[in-house]
């Protein structure tokens, strides 16, 4: 029971007073790119979720290996190895078994190599020294953190296309003062005590 | 001539943060002050010189179907040599820093020049365009830490520069004003080069 209450505190934490990308900026990049469109960001951020929970469980055996053979400065090398394989295994098999998923998320899963909060997620597991009850559950509230932020984001930034913004302002600038504002509201859950 | 081009295109014409927007994590989460804007700016820019430098010099003998694998391996033992040293001689950067380190890896920008330039170009072409490019980071990061952090602490490198009166806005320091004051610094270029172009016709 009270490893449940901690599991569940851990992740609460996770998504609303440490969030991944308002909070902690990781991912940022396709926070910032694939955030014009409430469907894209979905799509975007379930791949996200599933490659960071299936990272997670992999580095989590990869770490013991490393120290198990004293090579802990090979961190940074196999972890970003392990990613880029797991990319890759993962779209080769929601090709094969479920074509429209790929359809969907196609271009999106080459991309997830690159995105910081995947090795982010990993690195900090290690330096948390989580064990592997903790690392899943971290690791796919931290998916779900990235999700709540893009999935908000995205819809605010809908809105937007058709405001008066001011010139200088347009596009880039204000989306960026936007997810300011976004990150001020996510501050607020920061003064709460679990 | 063009050698010095490679070099100054990076600091404001090509400057990969105000004009490709490319390493956002790292540009948002340490530009809290000058000193981390330095420290960051200058490991990247290691690692993108000796990245730009031993992928020229495989470019000839990596295939193309494995080439983007074989970037992240080179990029990776770099920043993992980088990462290493930092911890060895100034502890204390590499704490301030602490995740974004092993995080250069993923910043986009060293895989960008990567595909865009040194698998295209000779060694020292390469290795120029990696120290213009990684000055240009360094100095972007510089104008963001010198705003937040006389802003949002009243300090410039940790020197108090108001009287004991003074009462820093403490959110430039925290996450949200890290989108706010690149946001209004993207406009603030926007509106200059606008104003030039309108000269210029």
């Amino acid at each position: 029971m009270k490893l449940l209450a901690e599991l569940v505190l851990l992740s609460l934490t996770t998504i609303l007073a440490n969030n991944y990308v308002l909070v902690k900026f990781l991912g940022i990049c396709p926070f910032l790119g694939v955030s014009k469109k409430v469907g894209t960001a979905v799509g975007m951020s379930v791949a996200v979720t599933f490659v960071m929970t299936v990272a997670s469980v992999v580095t989590y055996f990869v770490q013991m290996l490393l120290v198990h053979f004293n090579i802990e400065y090979m961190q940074t090398v196999a972890f970003i190895l392990v990613i880029a394989v797991l990319v890759q295994v993962v779209e080769m098999a929601i090709q094969k078994f479920s074509p429209a998923l790929y359809g969907a998320l196609g271009i999106y899963l080459p991309l997830i190599t690159t995105n910081c909060a995947v090795l982010g997620v990993a690195l900090l597991n290690v330096q948390e020294s989580f064990d592997f009850v903790h690392t899943l559950v971290y690791s796919f509230s931290a998916g779900l953190s990235f999700m709540l932020a893009i999935v908000l984001f995205a819809g605010v930034r809908e809105r937007l296309e058709t405001a008066d913004v001011p010139k200088a302002l347009q596009g880039f600038p204000i989306a960026l003062v936007t997810a300011g504002l976004l990150a001020l509201a996510f501050l607020g859950f920061s003064g709460m005590k679990f | 001539m063009s050698n010095l081009k490679e070099l100054t295109k990076g600091l404001l014409k090509e400057n990969p943060i105000f004009v490709q927007f490319l390493g956002m994590c790292a540009t948002l989460a340490v530009s809290t002050s000058v000193i981390n804007g330095i420290g960051m700016g200058l490991s990247t820019m290691v690692v993108l010189v000796a990245s730009n430098i031993i992928i020229s010099l495989i470019r000839n003998f990596i295939p193309n179907k494995v080439r983007i694998a074989a970037y992240i391996i080179v990029i990776a033992g770099c920043v993992s040599a980088v990462e290493m040293a930092l911890k060895a001689f100034v502890p204390e950067v590499s704490k301030s820093l602490g995740i974004f380190i092993p995080l250069i890896v993923v910043n986009c920008i060293i895989l960008g020049r990567a595909e865009a330039f040194a698998s295209k170009n000779g060694v020292v072409k390469s290795a120029l365009d990696g120290i213009g490019m990684g000055l240009g980071f360094t100095l972007a990061l510089c104008i963001l830490g010198t705003i937040r952090e006389i802003l949002g602490n009243g300090t410039f490198l940790g020197i108090q520069l108001f009287g004991e009166g003074f009462a820093p806005a403490t959110i430039m320091i925290l996450p949200p004003g890290a989108f706010i004051v690149l946001g209004c610094v993207l406009a603030i270029i926007n509106l200059i080069t606008a104003k030039k172009e309108r000269s210029d016709k």
